[in-house]
């Protein structure tokens, strides 16, 4: 048990060192244990079984992240283990030159594994369930379930996955480490804090000639995914941009550092203040090194600011978006007249399901035994139509071939849907949205979703005629109407035609719609209808026909649990990249500032103030926290803009919002990092 | 002769009351301007912990140290560090320069620290670098020096701050018999063009033979001194030897 004594004893005399490792730790466990235990936490709430459905797909979700997560957890509790042990090369050398085997050392390293595992997993696990509790009260607040009474939740099932998440990591750590140790050589051991490395000078003209075609790049790859965004035509070529980004974000680092170094030397009067010189020699001499992780940490906080604020502004805008996109109580369409042919029987037709589409939905929900007019008024019952006479490509006219190759992933080949004026009026009337008046002749497209309104919009400006049932109709504006006739959470409608009454016959009927508002209007009230329809899953009858139910209670329940979701996700994810990113920074940081030892006793020696070595140190750590930061920053501002235009569907409501809280989460999270490194480094190279 | 350093009765004691080792047994002795003294002693013979108590690293355990009449031993947090920037230089065994920084830099540090004008420390580097004779070096990084150089640049850092005096620790510890002889030349150089006050602590006799005063220490306690007086090199080589086979054994590593 010498071994073990050993190791006990070392954990206890580096824990300075180990004090960022451990908190890193601790705070993985916590934040692992935390967003795991989601479920348990819902289970206490009084929410409807629609909200409780959209917590299952969560936590499921959740615990499909955590595997990813835990890869990266993995991945950064193993890159800080090697720059532990690089830092005691000296003290294994010493062992094994008093004859200790390697395996032993092995075994010591075994030992200290497991104790550090051991208390990083009951330390993190308290800390995980207290912050569990609050974490209750967040969850609460977003489900918005009353959280009259307080229970202290315990997730056992979370605390065992953990558990076994964790004990793998560590297991792959112990794995690593034997191999370091039977890899190394005793001299290279004893001799590796006299390597000191040779400062490579670099070519200044050569380097601004880098900086400069980088920047380049980068200015390219930015303008790829921001004003030249609707040249990217397929998701393939959303790597271009992503490789020149991280290409040339190496390259930057790379070239400014040889720049910035040349420039500062020759401000004479700034180089020779003070302990300046010292500090960007040292800054130098390591970003030569570090060029590799400063890419990597810069773009890993690039994720979490692009992650965290796209969720929370899809969040936001998820909620904002349902008062106007669901001002009724209630949806019911319905697919009629199916038919093998048209739809190649992907969905398994049988014949009593097309026998049912024959039925309106007023005449199914009948046989369902439920009888609209008792429970619904401001009832408005239509049709929309649709058939293969006119597709997609029709209506585009000339601009058909264009729109082909510059976006080949659209449907082309689709049915467009027809509704007739008076129904459009009526229904419109009842979602407060405009209404219209057309000439024999004329039609209207009524559209909402972003991406489609300039397509259709060039079939409109060219004045696109298209021919229906054997007559011919101009467009009567030249570009979409903003509006729609089906009830949802987000701005999804691509365009619906609005045709005179009379340009349509049943003949090619494609759905039944039914938009109503409740006769009951008390919350209560309205539970307990849409608890009909809950129980409808259970009667024989539903297996034939294919209602559609949407009310405005569940798309809000289920935007709220999607919003949820998607902020869960973003938290989680953006939270273990900030912390692996400024766990990588501060590790290594701390790794240099014991070599730096020396070199700030030497300063000591010459007689400079402690004062001035503090200030040289801060300097020293905030140029490398904030330089990463600076580009991600950078980075950031346009992934953002590029994250805008792909989640468009959801809008971008208070995105200035979820930026600040972004902000909020890096000052707290990465500045945290930066003073506990900066702290500990004080400690490192102090005097004793 | 002005008196710059006087050394009083002092001593340091290390450990507990078990085990006490008494490293400086009540040394007293005075360093006049433009002297160049050097201590020799054996291994343990507390020559290092006497440099150390001077030069304000290390704390006597009593007794007083001047330097031009004032007591460092009173001295404490900032203007202990002032006195050692302003009144001090060093040279050390392993060179103590900074390997990030050019030769011309590290000899910048010593002046930018008490926030000297740039441009008169381009001119003073120009002027100590002159004198020590290595401009040719002064843009290189201490990995592309030799020895006899980085010991010199060293040696450029200590006194381009005009100490009022130079503590040299082994400073031909770590050098060959070419580039300890170069630098020792240097050394009197200093000392007599320039009147720079040196302390030199060596146990090499050749090394000490440059000084003009030598003092013997042994286990602790002041053995024996001599003068150069108007001897060569050579006269005060021999007899510096006569001492060290005096002080028998101990010494026998030094020859």
């Amino acid at each position: 048990m010498m071994l073990c004594k050993l190791s006990l004893k070392n954990i206890k005399k580096s824990f300075k060192d180990y004090a960022i490792y451990f908190f890193t730790l601790i705070l993985g466990v916590a934040i692992f244990y935390v967003f795991n235990s989601l479920d348990s936490q819902t289970i206490m709430m009084n929410v409807s079984s629609s909200t409780q459905e959209i917590i299952k797909l969560m936590t499921n979700m959740l615990s499909a992240v955590s595997v990813f997560v835990a890869f990266i957890l993995g991945f950064l509790i193993i890159y800080a283990s090697r720059f532990l042990i690089k830092r005691r090369n000296k003290e294994f050398g010493i062992y094994l030159t008093l004859g200790m085997s390697k395996r032993k050392i092995s075994m010591i390293l075994f030992f200290e594994t497991i104790l550090i595992g051991i208390i990083s997993l009951i330390v993190g696990l308290g800390i995980g369930t207290i912050l569990s509790q609050f974490m209750s009260i967040i969850v609460a607040n977003m489900f918005e379930a009353d959280l009259t009474k307080f229970t202290f939740i315990f997730s056992y099932d979370s605390c065992i996955k953990t558990i076994i998440y964790f004990s793998i990591m560590y297991l792959f750590v112990m794995i690593f480490n034997t191999i370091v140790i039977n890899k190394c050589k005793l001299i290279d051991l004893l001799h590796s804090s006299k390597k000191s490395e040779k400062i490579k000078f670099k070519n200044p003209i050569f380097c601004t000639i880098v900086f400069i075609l980088s920047v380049g790049m980068l200015s390219y790859a930015y303008y790829m995914v921001t004003a030249g965004v609707d040249n990217l035509k397929t998701m393939n070529e959303i790597f271009i941009p992503i490789v020149l980004g991280v290409v040339s974000t190496f390259f930057i680092f790379w070239s400014l550092s040889g720049l910035i170094i040349k420039i500062v030397t020759h401000m004479k009067k700034t180089y020779y203040r003070g302990l300046n010189s010292f500090v960007i020699r040292q800054v130098s001499s390591k970003i030569n090194t570090t060029v590799f992780s400063m890419t990597f940490i810069c773009l890993m906080l690039f994720i979490t600011i692009c992650v965290l604020s796209s969720a929370l502004s899809i969040k936001n805008s998820m909620t904002a978006n349902l008062v106007t996109l669901s001002p009724i109580d209630i949806e019911v369409q319905k697919k009629l007249d199916l038919n093998i042919d048209v739809v190649n029987n992907t969905w398994n037709l049988t014949p009593d399901m097309i026998e049912d589409s024959k039925l309106l939905v007023r005449e199914s929900l009948n046989k369902l035994d439920f009888n609209v007019d008792n429970y619904f008024k401001d009832m408005v019952e239509f049709n929309t139509y649709s058939t293969n006479e006119v597709l997609v490509k029709d209506t585009l006219g000339d601009y058909y071939e264009k729109a082909k190759t510059k976006y080949p992933f659209l449907r082309y080949e689709n049915a467009e849907e027809f509704i007739k004026l008076s129904d459009y009026n009526k229904a419109a009337h009842l979602l407060g949205l405009q209404e219209f008046s057309l000439k024999d002749n004329e039609y209207i497209i009524v559209a909402d979703y972003d991406s489609w309104i300039p397509i259709r919009n060039q079939g409109l400006k060219n004045n696109t005629p298209i021919t229906l049932l054997g007559k011919t109709y101009y467009p009567k504006y030249d570009e979409c109407q903003n509006s729609f006739i089906h009830i949802s959470s987000n701005h999804v409608n691509i365009g619906i035609f609005i045709v005179p009454d009379n340009a349509l016959n049943e003949s090619i009927r494609n759905e039944n719609i039914i938009l109503a508002n409740y006769k009951e209007t008390t919350e209560e009230g309205k539970e307990k209808i849409e608890n009909i329809f809950y129980e409808m899953d259970n009667h024989p009858y539903i297996k034939y026909t294919n209602l559609n139910i949407s009310t405005k209670l569940s798309i809000y329940e289920n935007s709220v649990g999607l919003g949820a979701m998607v902020t869960f996700i973003g938290l989680y994810l953006g939270i273990i990249f900030l912390i692996s990113s400024a766990a990588l920074l501060a590790l290594k940081e701390l790794s240099e500032s014991s070599d730096n030892k020396q070199r700030f006793k030497m300063l000591r020696n010459l007689g400079t103030d402690e004062k001035m070595i503090n200030r040289a140190l801060f300097k020293q750590i905030a140029i490398f926290f904030i330089f990463p930061l600076i580009l991600a920053i950078i980075h950031s501002i346009f992934g953002i803009i590029f994250c805008n235009f792909m989640l468009e569907t959801f809008g971008n409501e208070k995105l200035l919002e979820s930026i600040i809280m972004t902000a909020i989460f890096l000052v707290i999270i990465y500045g945290g990092y930066f003073i506990i490194t900066y702290l500990c480094s004080k400690n490192i190279i102090k005097e004793k | 002769m002005e008196t710059i350093l006087k050394i009083d009765k002092i001593e340091k004691y290390y450990g507990n009351k078990s085990s006490l080792t008494k490293a400086l047994n009540n040394i007293s002795f005075e360093v006049n301007v433009g002297e160049f003294v050097a201590i020799m002693g054996s291994s343990g013979s507390g020559k290092t912990t006497l440099l150390n108590v001077i030069s304000t690293i290390d704390r006597v355990t009593s007794g007083h140290i001047y330097v031009a009449d004032n007591d460092i031993t009173k001295l404490k947090g900032n203007s202990l560090n002032k006195f050692r920037r302003e009144e001090l230089g060093f040279v050390f065994q392993d060179f103590n320069l900074l390997d990030t920084l050019t030769a011309y830099e590290n000899i910048a540090l010593a002046l930018s620290i008490q926030n000297i004008n740039p441009k008169i420390i381009d001119k003073k580097i120009k002027e100590v670098a002159a004198s020590l004779n290595i401009k040719d070096v002064l843009n290189k990084y201490p990995y592309q020096m030799s020895g006899g150089q980085k010991q010199r640049v060293a040696s450029a850092r200590a006194i381009i701050t005009d100490p009022k005096l130079v503590l040299a620790d082994e400073p031909t510890g770590a050098l060959d018999s070419k580039s300890s002889k170069m630098l020792l030349e240097r050394f009197n150089y200093l000392n007599q063009e320039l009147k720079t006050t040196i302390l030199m602590v060596t146990h090499d006799a050749f090394t000490a033979s440059y000084a003009s005063r030598v003092i013997f220490i042994k286990d602790g306690k002041i053995f024996n001194e001599i003068h150069k007086g108007n001897d060569t090199r050579k006269e005060f080589f021999d007899k510096i030897i006569d001492v060290v086979t005096l002080l028998g054994g101990d010494l026998n590593d030094a020859l």
